[in-house]
Formats: structure tokens, sequence, C-alpha cells
């Protein structure tokens, strides 16, 4: 016996310590191993990359004022809306909250002392580094003009830019994906504590879990293509080229084998954050544990089976149209599911209306809306109608930046007193909360409208008749602008001026709110052994009544 | 709440136990501290080598989907040529990579003895394997090259057929196998290393069994592909 248990007797004794104090060097962070450390490199990263992504949109909001363009000449919107689909998607979304909260969260809630390979972890954030830097220097350079999803012959033969620059960053950024992703599957597999059953699993790991199974299944296939990308672009051998044999579409389904798994990605993280904060806000246990659960993993089964629905248009086949679309329909159930359970959860509980839980409850309004609409762009009919046009934009901004960036900040709120040791402004969240609720229906809901009409998507200018909804959305977007500086300034603020938290200040049951906050560099000086189901609040009959 | 303390009897779901470990301080300083014991770290570390084959498999997947593609849109032009390939070079090449696998493997049976010098010839006798096939791969590469099989203005064969896709596929897939050997050659050069320096014990053997997984499945890569590019025109 045992060094371990020394070693525990040594962590004890520095329980005064935590993550954030143990080492203050440079290189301490730089080479730290610590998922809590790496975590905040993560953090400052996306935030980054978030900014300069919603700049991009920022810009092109501006330029959609005047129906012939206010501001940038074509061929630069084109570049705009490109710099902002591969930031946004690989470079914030993709990674957002399994790299930032779950890196943090994830051991924490499951008992363990770290992830299962720390140095792969670190590995990731430099990978993610690298391939960002390669991206960004391709798009400030001289950009690429194919929007993100880089359809052939326009990126193999026509266009003119970065492109092969930026694509070697999104293969960058792709592997350091896998491995989260594999990190996060090993982990949950191999690291729980005595008497964490899968069914004692918060469900903010089973999405995470399920999340991670996209990641490391659909990526690869993404490198693939942007291999092959590179290669035809390189080349001109005909790998897409009908002329010499090849088939453009043959790019479109190897991208939306990724890329159709990747919105769920996106979301998947966000829904185990709702059902953290909302049973941690209603002081009840979740409504249908395992219904959530497994929601969580057929979707992510599901969405390697939709892809297709990208490419109605595209001269495939009526049947597998048809197969396409039934598929796609069948994500809305575990989806409703999911929402079901949460509105149930909430019944008879205890609310309490922090910034977190007004986060969730606008994730909740704003997820509902883009998941009914996708239904309208998953019939085939429909769809002839809308697709490429704002309706689509509307459709999956709503899920993929209102309900999932309402999800991370409501996440980021709800774990910051145990991420930084400091209370956030109460009141300055809840009005940055209802202020991004607002903001976002009033730039994405005439969207709605403006697809409905046949407003094409990605164009630099447009039919005078479509101005005023345009102008509602660009003054919309003024208003999310500045709902999303809010966070990063009071945030920021209550670094250095907030309160001290202690170590569970919303009597959570979590075990990461066991912890000292913040907590101490390996997470726990004893083996924790689970004995309950998670969220072990009081049932509604139990409770005092004051 | 506060810290959870063993012997106390825990709330809401939780108590604390003391670590425990049973390992020897000479396999203890290779376990890591998230780590229950060695046998934990091993199958861990195991459980993640498969999962990554896993994402390596859909990698190559994306791959052979297009040459399925084609070749069933193809299919005269593809097997024409398919019979262009030099049939010699990639039988050979199956023959040595299959021998530089068996090396590897009876390496990792003499690792689990605790039997470094042996692993470290093993090593060295795959590495060399490896090398030579990446020169018969290179040298029918150059040949390859020189009679105008790379798809382009020049190309030898009739382009729009499937002719110019097969050559395609030929030249990504044999490199991507390339490249995973040149990352295999450097894990070699590791594991040889680790065994110069005498680490690994019939206790501690994790990472020669990782990288013979890797190693392994470079192999069956090769095994997929050798049917597909030298013998089905034939």
């Amino acid at each position: 016996m045992s060094t371990t248990t020394e070693r525990s007797l040594l962590t004890l004794q520095q329980r005064a310590d935590s993550y954030l104090t143990d080492e203050r060097t440079i290189w301490s962070w730089l080479l730290t191993t610590d998922h809590k450390r790496i975590a905040l490199l993560y953090f400052a990263s996306i935030t980054a990359f978030f900014f300069l992504g919603g700049a991009a949109a920022a810009v092109m909001r501006l330029n959609l004022v005047t129906p012939e363009g206010l501001l940038v000449e074509h061929e630069m919107y084109n570049r705009l809306f490109t710099m902002h689909g591969v930031i946004m998607v690989w470079f914030f979304l993709v990674p957002a909250i399994p790299v930032t909260l779950g890196n943090f969260v994830t051991p924490l809630m499951l008992g363990a002392r770290d992830l299962a390979f720390p140095r792969v972890n670190l590995t990731s954030w430099y990978l993610f580094i690298a391939g960002g830097v390669m991206a960004l220097t391709g798009l400030a350079a001289g950009g690429v003009d194919t929007a993100w999803t880089f359809y052939t012959p326009l990126s193999t033969g026509y266009s003119h830019g970065w492109m092969m620059m930026v694509c070697l960053g999104i293969i960058l950024s792709g592997y350091s994906s896998i491995a989260t992703g594999l990190n996060f599957i090993v982990t949950i597999h191999r690291l729980r504590p005595p008497g964490m059953t899968w069914y004692r699993l918060p469900l903010f790991l089973w999405s995470l879990y399920a999340t991670s199974v996209i990641y490391v299944l659909a990526t690869p296939v993404l490198t693939m293509a942007m291999i092959l990308l590179m290669f035809e672009r390189f080349f001109h051998v005909g790998l897409f080229d009908p002329a010499l044999g090849g088939d453009p579409v043959m790019f479109q389904h190897l991208f939306w084998f990724y890329s159709h798994p990747a919105v769920y990605i996106m979301i998947l993280p966000g829904f185990g954050v709702v059902s953290e904060v909302i049973t941690a806000f209603s002081r009840k246990g979740i409504f249908g544990y395992k219904f959530i659960a497994w929601s969580s993993v057929s979707i992510a089964v599901i969405s390697f089976f939709v892809w297709g629905h990208h490419m109605f248009v595209a001269g495939t086949s009526i049947y597998s149209g048809i197969a396409f679309s039934l598929l796609s329909f069948m994500v809305s159930v575990p989806s409703a599911i999911k929402v079901f359970n949460w509105l149930a959860t909430l019944h008879k509980g205890f609310i309490r209306f922090n910034a977190p839980m007004l986060y969730i409850l606008g994730f909740i309004g704003l997820f509902t809306i883009g998941g009914l609409t996708g239904l309208f762009v998953a019939s085939l009919g429909t769809d002839l109608h809308l697709h490429d046009t704002y309706f689509v934009v509307a459709h999956f901004h709503y899920i993929m930046v209102g309900a999932m960036v309402s999800a991370f900040f409501a996440g980021l709120h709800y774990w910051w007193p145990k991420i930084t040791g400091k209370m956030y402004p109460e009141i300055w969240g809840q009005i940055a909360a209802a202020t991004i609720f607002f903001g976002f229906n009033m730039t994405f809901a005439p969207q709605f409208i403006l697809g409905y009409l046949g407003m094409p998507r990605r164009y630099a200018s447009y039919d005078p008749g479509y101005q005023v909804l345009n102008v509602v959305s660009s003054l919309g977007a003024v208003v999310l602008a500045v709902a999303y500086l809010m966070p990063l300034i009071y945030l920021t603020w209550s670094l250095f001026a907030g309160k001290d938290a202690p170590s569970n200040p919303w009597e959570a049951t979590g075990l990461e709110w066991q912890t000292q906050s913040p907590p101490r560099t390996e997470n726990f000086a004893f083996t924790p052994v689970i004995t309950g189901p998670p969220y072990n609040y009081p049932r509604p009959e139990q409770r005092q009544h004051v | 709440m506060s810290d959870l303390v063993p012997g106390e009897p825990g709330a809401g779901g939780y108590r604390a136990a003391w670590h425990s470990g049973s390992d020897s301080a000479a396999v203890a300083e290779h376990v890591g501290f998230q780590y229950a014991g060695i046998g934990h770290q091993t199958g861990t570390a195991q459980a993640g080598l498969w999962l990554f084959l896993a994402t390596e498999l859909l990698f190559f997947g994306g791959l052979f989907l297009l040459y399925a593609v084609d070749f069933t849109r193809h299919p005269g032009g593809t097997l024409a040529a398919s019979r262009e390939t030099t049939l010699w070079i990639g039988a050979l090449n199956s023959v040595i990579l299959l021998c530089s696998s068996g090396a590897y493997t009876y390496g990792l049976g003499l690792a689990r003895r605790g039997d470094n010098r042996g692993l470290f010839r093993m090593v060295l006798l795959t590495a060399a394997l490896g090398t030579v096939f990446l020169l018969l791969k290179g040298y029918e590469w150059y040949d390859d090259i020189a009679r105008h099989l790379f798809p382009g203005p020049t190309f030898a064969l009739p382009a729009a057929d499937g002719g110019a896709l097969f050559w395609c596929f030929y030249f990504v897939a044999t490199g991507l196998h390339g490249v995973h050997m040149i990352i295999g050659l450097v894990l070699l050069a590791w594991i040889g290393t680790g065994a110069r320096k005498r680490r690994y014990s019939s206790a501690y053997y994790t990472p020669v069994e990782g990288v013979g997984l890797y190693w392994s499945f470079v192999d069956m890569v090769w095994i997929t592909l050798f049917p597909c590019l030298y013998l089905v025109g034939r």
C-alpha cells in the first residue's frame, strides 16, 4: 500500500489550494494536463473565435440594410459569409460546450481525478489552435468564397482563394474533435468510481457521450472529404468532375455525412446542460431520466442516416428523397421527448429564475421553434420552395445559435462559481438572458418570413420589397451583439470583484458541487463512492412549504 | 456542503473511500494518477486505441465508398485500369507487410515475458521490413508516373470511363497508407528506444501492445487495398 494512499494524504494537506493557484507560471498553463486548466485554455480560444465570427456576421447584417448592399462588394460579401460559417461551425459551435464545460465538469461529475488521457486532451487544444491559426490565416490573407460547404466544382475548379489553407485548418480542428470525443467516451466507460452505474450518470454525461460518438465516427469522413477536395483542387484529376467520370454530388454525400451529424454535435451538449440546470433550479428530480438519456443516444444514431436531406434538389433520386425525409422526421421524436420531459420536470417544481434558468427557458422556446421549422424543410415538397432561402438560415440559426448559445451561457453561468470560485452578478445575468432572447427573435424571426417570400440566402443584394424585414433583422442583430457582449463584460468583472463562491451555491446535487470552489488540481482527495441516483432532490410532496 | 471525507456516512447519494493501490513501486511509477492501478490503466489505454482504430476505419471508409461508387458506375474502365498496376510489387509488399506484423507480434510475446532485448530485435526487424515496403512502394510510384498513369493531361489510359478515377484512388489510398506506415515507423522507433532502456516488464507493456494494434490495423488496410487495386481486373 501504497504510493497512492500517501499521495491522497498529500493532497489532503494541500486542500486550501485550487487548480488556479497551484502553479502560477505561464508554462504551467501552456503545458498543463489538468482538464480544468485545459478547459480554460479552450474558453479563451473559443471566445475569441466567437467574436471574430460574430464580427463577420455584423458586417453582413449591416450590408443587408439596403437592397443594393450598403458596404461591401459582392465578392467580399461571399468571403464574409464563408468566414462567418467556417469560424462559427468548426471553431466555435462544434467544440464549444464539450471542450469547455464538458472538459471542466466531466471528471468532477463522474468522480474521476482527470480524463482518461490528459496528454491527449492537451494535444487536442494544440491541434485546435494550429487549425484555428491556419484557417484564420487563409481567411485573412485572401479568404474563401465558397461558403462553409465547399461545394464542388466551385471549390475545386473555379474559386480563387486560400482554399487549401482553410481545408488544412479544418482537418486539424477535426483531429482535435476526435481526440476530445475519444477521451470522453473512454473516460465515461472506464473512469467511473464505485457505485457510478450508467443510470446514475448525470444526463450531461449521457449527452456528452452521444456527442462524442458523433465526434469520433463522423469527423474522419470529413477529413477524407477535405483530403479528396484538396487532391482534386491541386491536380485536377477528375474526382468530382463529370467530364472525367467523377460526380460533384459525391462530395456533397461525403461532406454531409459529417456535417449533418455535426449539427447534433452542436446541440446535444446543450440538451445536457438543460437537464442539469432545469433540475437544479426547479429543485426537483428530472422527469423521465431514462427517456432523456436514451433520446440523446438515439439522436446520435439517427443523425448518421439523415444527411441526404441536404440534397433533395441536387438530383438525387426521389426514393432516396423519401427515405431521407422520413428519417429526418424521426429525429423530431427523441427531440420532442426531451422537451416534454423538461416541461414535466418544471411541473410542481420550486422554480428559481436565476440567470442559468432564464437562459434555459429561452433555450426551450428557441429550440422548439427551430425544431418545428426543421420539419418544414425535411418535407420534400416544402423544401423545393424553401431550399437555399432565408427560411433555412433562420431554421438552423434558431437551433445552432439561439438554442445552443443560450445553453452554453446557461452552463457557463451555472458552473461559473465552480470554475472561477466567484459569483457572477445575478441581475446582469438575468438582463443579458432576456436581451439575448429578445434580440435573437428580432434578428431571425423576420428571416423566416423573408425565406417564405423567396429571398435566397448568400446574396449580397436583394429585391427592394424585402427591405423592411431586412432592416428589422439588422436592428435585432445590434441588440443581439450588445446582449452577447454583456456576459463578456460582467463575467470578466466578476473575476476581479465578484463575491467568493461557496462550494455549492445552487444547493444542487451533482458530484461536482461536493468539491471545493474552485476545485483542487486532482479533483478529489478521496475516491467518491456513489450510493444513490442523481438529482436526489426532495419530492414535491415531501417539500416543506414556507 | 463541504468535501467528502472517508469514514463519514456521507449524504445526498455520495460517500468517500480511500484510494487503494496494490501495485509494486516499480510498476506504480508507470501508473497515471487518474487510474486505480496498472490493470485499470492498461485496459483504458487499449479501449482508447480500439476507438481510435474505429475512427481510422471511418476515415478509410469514405475512400472505399468512393471506390465502390466509381467501380459500380464504370466497371469496365476500372477493371482495365487495374490491369496496369504492377502485380509483383503489390504481392511482394503484401508478404513483406504480413511478415513485419508477424515479427512485431512475436516481439510483443517476448515483451510480455519481460525480454526487452528480444523485443528490441523484433522491433528492428519490423521497422526494416516496413522500410523495404516503403522503398518498393516508392519505386512502384516512380514507375507508375513514368508510365503516365497519374491522371492528368498526359494520362496514358482513356480517362472518362473510370480509368482516371481508379488511378486517383490508387494514389490517394496508397499515399495515405504510406503516411500511416511512416507514422508507424516513428512509433516503432519509440518502442525500440523504450526496449533499449529496459522500460517494459511482464507487468507493464501497454505501449508495446498499443503500437502493435496500430501496426496490424495498417496491415489490414493494405490487405483490403491489395485486391481492390491489383486483383480486381486480373
